[in-house]
């Protein structure tokens, strides 16, 4: 049985305390809303771009340890990161919390923590609405859903 | 907070007893002992209502109303007998009265189609309050949209209580229905349903009772509570998904044009003109879940079997004990604390999303609701995005209440 810790990981746990980039950017380029409305995980992300790299990011919401604890870990590695990669690591993430809980999965460093999702189905949505945020941020829409 | 149905000196519910009824409550989850603290989302089923669906697929499965052959007449006559079963349960004058559907909420859209359509119209009022389930509020938008009428809501108190007086001066010459829930499913109030009906009928407008909460904790007698409309549905009432009942007065339903078209629910058809089946089958278009109708019957006979009042009494207890036990847990704020309340605990934790919470219990074996219980009206009144609920039905314990309380110990163990 999977234990509780695998999910919970003293880093997510510490994110979810202490949330990095937790605030709002004036001098946003980017924006977009999400929203699970499963649980009413609510959150908006501020993105600076400038010359195609993302400068700055910030993030707002209320919503479960893990979506928050994603989000935070999320903002942490975007900074400083071209857009095209932040779309790369989208899939790449994507594909870390859906694939099945025996296969291995890419080492993506300290966003490895969140590989436990996937032994709790019901929560992946919880740790990707940060990401669909992302994606609907860097594609200019207004609100994103992880329905 | 008061006993909604006390007994006095009444016979008391063996719920050890009861619980051999229930297969499921002996199975284990997650290498634990099951805690089934979801009662409000689905109740679980006793053997003789899982044998009673069994039975009907193996002796007498066949379409009703129809064949002249032995088990079409015997599938007829125990849909019509499970009828006549539901009406007395709720004390309705004739089972004329009693009208099948899948769910609340198809008898609520029932409503709102064949009466909505035909008495509310452009500038009218429909009256509902703050504390309706998702399934209470979307059929009457949607009908006050098409029609040009206006929804109003009748505002609650912060212990979750509807504000009576605001209630009575919402209402008007224009408001052509009121529909309000017998007993919330999000903070467990119990509505003053009797002072409802009668405000409202001073004023000569019809009401809904929306009993989905309601009818599987306490008495409900539709004669005596003299509501024009009452819903309930199956599968809370220790019977199977798919099947739900509405109750009307018999001069509404017979004015009423029918909900849905097709078959059963006619008298005559020519391609010119088609003429109605007598009540309820105008209401009932189609093969219905037959099965589960039967079952339902069977469900209700089990409940008569224990007793509402021993169930009442039995469920106010451990409302009482639940509410005392989790408040002495550190941060732990309830959300709805009516004065007449019914089997819901309804909370939040400080610092915890109960989400979170509905993961870690989960691994102790408890299984509870976490989110916004199809009400997020109710949880933007109290200022929050969701929370946790334990909801209980006859076959809970004091035990459970401990096991849930030693799950939230380990939430915070986690959390801090």
């Amino acid at each position: 049985m999977t234990d509780l810790s695998d999910l919970y990981q003293e880093v997510i746990l510490d994110h979810n305390r202490r949330p990095r980039n937790f605030r709002v950017l004036d001098n946003a380029t980017h924006q977009a809303q999400g929203h699970n409305p499963l649980c009413g995980d609510r959150l908006e992300l501020f993105l600076k771009v400038d010359g195609g790299v993302i400068t700055d990011v910030g993030f707002q919401g209320s919503g479960c340890a893990i979506s928050r604890a994603s989000a935070s870990l999320m903002t942490d590695c975007l900074k400083g990161c071209p857009v095209a990669d932040a779309c790369t690591l989208f899939d790449r993430f994507h594909r870390m919390v859906t694939t099945p809980p025996d296969v291995e999965v890419e080492d993506l460093g300290k966003l490895l923590v969140l590989a436990g999702v996937r032994e709790f189905p019901v929560r992946v949505k919880c740790a990707s609405l940060a990401w669909h945020t992302l994606k609907a941020a860097l594609n200019q829409a207004q609100k994103t859903s992880t329905e | 907070m008061t006993p909604v149905a006390a007994p006095v000196g009444g016979p008391v519910l063996d719920v050890a007893r009861v619980r051999t009824d229930f297969p499921i409550l002996g199975r284990q989850v997650r290498g634990r002992p099951l805690t089934y603290l979801d009662n409000a989302a689905t109740t679980q089923k006793p053997q003789v209502v899982i044998d009673a669906i069994s039975r009907y697929y193996c002796e007498y499965n066949a379409n009703v109303h129809r064949g002249v052959h032995l088990l079409s007449e015997l599938a007829s006559e125990a849909y019509e007998n499970a009828r006549r079963t539901i009406g007395r349960y709720f004390n309705a004058a004739n089972a004329r009265q009693i009208v099948f559907t899948r769910n609340a909420t198809e008898s609520i859209n029932l409503v709102a189609h064949a009466f909505g359509r035909s008495h509310v119209g452009a500038g009218d009022d429909v009256l509902i309050s703050a504390m309706e389930h998702h399934s209470n509020i979307v059929p009457w938008q949607l009908l006050c949209a098409e029609r040009g009428a206006r929804l109003r809501v009748a505002p609650i108190d912060d212990r979750g209580e509807l504000e009576l007086d605001v209630f009575e001066s919402l209402l008007s010459d224009r408001t052509k229905i009121v529909a309000v829930t017998h007993m919330s499913n999000a903070l467990g109030t119990v509505n003053p349903v009797e002072d409802i009906v009668r405000i409202a009928h001073k004023r000569g407008v019809p009401v809904l009772l929306d009993g989905s909460q309601a009818a599987y904790h306490m008495p409900v007698d539709v004669q005596a509570l003299d509501c024009d409309f009452y819903v309930a549905t199956g599968h809370k009432l220790y019977g199977p998904t798919g099947i739900a009942v509405l109750y009307g007065k018999e001069a509404l339903l017979e004015s009423m044009p029918p909900f849905l078209g097709g078959g059963d629910m006619i008298s005559s058809v020519t391609f010119e003109k088609s003429t109605w089946a007598e009540l309820p089958h105008k209401f009932e278009a189609g093969t219905p879940d037959i099965c589960g109708a039967i079952a339902l019957g069977v469900a209700i006979d089990y409940i008569q079997s224990i007793g509402l009042a021993p169930i009442a009494a039995h469920e106010q207890s451990l409302l009482e004990y639940g509410t005392a036990q989790l408040a002495s847990i550190e941060g732990l704020r309830m959300i709805g604390t009516a004065r007449r309340k019914a089997s819901i605990l309804s909370f939040v934790l400080d610092g915890v999303h109960p989400h979170d919470i509905g993961t870690v219990v989960d691994r102790e074996g408890v299984a509870i609701r976490t989110g916004h219980h199809c009400a997020q009206p109710v949880m933007a009144r109290f200022g929050v995005p969701a929370t946790a609920r334990a909801s209980l039905a006859m076959y809970n314990t004091r035990e459970d209440i401990d096991v849930l309380v030693g799950a939230l110990g380990r939430v915070r163990e986690l959390f801090g």
